[in-house]
């Protein structure tokens, strides 16, 4: 756990994610209808998932290692790892309307991945509900790892797998092009792999902070 | 005179539909100017305040930490 107090890689990230606010804005996007500027979104609404994603996966791995080990810390970790991505969760999801609204015309519009998105998002309120509905640690600890291991693919499902079967408004959805025909256009690359792994980090880094301030607190409640 | 009417009406119509695409009238189009680039805008903007109100949130939560000592 040396990683979580290093400072290099929190760098990195600061200037991943600041290159892309400059190459974002500034080079050169396809001309497409409907989307016309709003396509250099993909630099600042994906991310916020690419980044919940990360801190997600970080989360079932503490998740599962709790259950093998024991160790409180783990347990603390898969916690604040799940309340940094369920605020990246509503960066995606209200940057997602505010674009939705100027492409599709409304802010919810009932689309499949809207509607798959805000249960998912209901899945994992309910992980820290019942979290925090048991008392006894250990038995805290090991249902909400239960809990968090089964919610994951089930979030991965309903927000990636599910809406692409079917019609959807959403790019990579039933008969759309997905961001296919985006990735001809390989100036965007330059700046969408920054923002994405920029992001990544970020909403670790937030995380480890998170975890270090719970880490704290706990040694406090059990001293006291 | 049917045929008078049905045809005034009819211009008289297509007389609404022009009214209803006057380009004069603005409506909802703030966001819209430009390409549209102000909706990137807004969406930094929504990433950055929700990002800065949440490190305000851990701050406090630290800074309560801290005052217990």
């Amino acid at each position: 756990m040396k990683f979580i107090y290093q400072t290099w890689w929190k760098v990195v990230a600061v200037l991943l994610v600041f290159s892309t606010l400059i190459t974002g804005l500034l080079l050169h996007v396809p001309s497409l209808p409907v989307l016309h500027e709003t396509i250099r979104n993909l630099y600042f609404h994906v991310p916020m998932w690419m980044g919940m994603l990360t801190v997600f996966v970080v989360s079932v791995a503490f998740s599962i290692m709790y259950l093998n080990t024991g160790k409180e810390e783990y347990d603390l970790a898969a916690v604040e790892c799940v309340n940094t991505g369920l605020v990246f969760y509503a960066f995606g999801l209200l940057s997602g309307m505010l674009w939705a609204k100027y492409t599709w015309g409304q802010f919810w519009s009932g689309d499949p991945k809207q509607n798959s998105a805000a249960i998912a998002f209901l899945l994992y309120c309910a992980y820290l509900v019942l979290r925090n509905s048991i008392d006894e640690e250990q038995k805290r600890g090991k249902i909400s790892a239960i809990y968090n291991i089964f919610a994951f693919p089930i979030m991965i499902v309903l927000i990636f797998v599910l809406p692409r079967m079917t019609d959807s408004l959403h790019p990579g959805s039933g008969g759309n092009p997905a961001f296919k025909t985006y990735d001809l256009d390989k100036t965007m690359m330059i700046s969408f792999y920054p923002a994405m792994l920029g992001w990544s980090f970020i909403a670790l880094w937030i995380a480890t902070i998170r975890y270090r301030i719970r880490l704290i607190e706990n040694k406090r409640n059990t001293i006291n | 005179m049917k045929k008078l009417s049905f045809i005034l009406l009819l211009l008289l119509l297509t007389c609404t539909t022009v009214f209803a695409q006057d380009p004069t009238v603005q409506m909802d189009d703030a966001l819209r100017a430009n390409g549209k680039i102000y909706v990137v805008v807004c969406t930094i903007a929504i990433v950055f305040v929700g990002l800065a109100i949440y490190l305000f949130s851990i701050d406090r939560r630290l800074k309560k930490i801290e005052k217990e000592k």
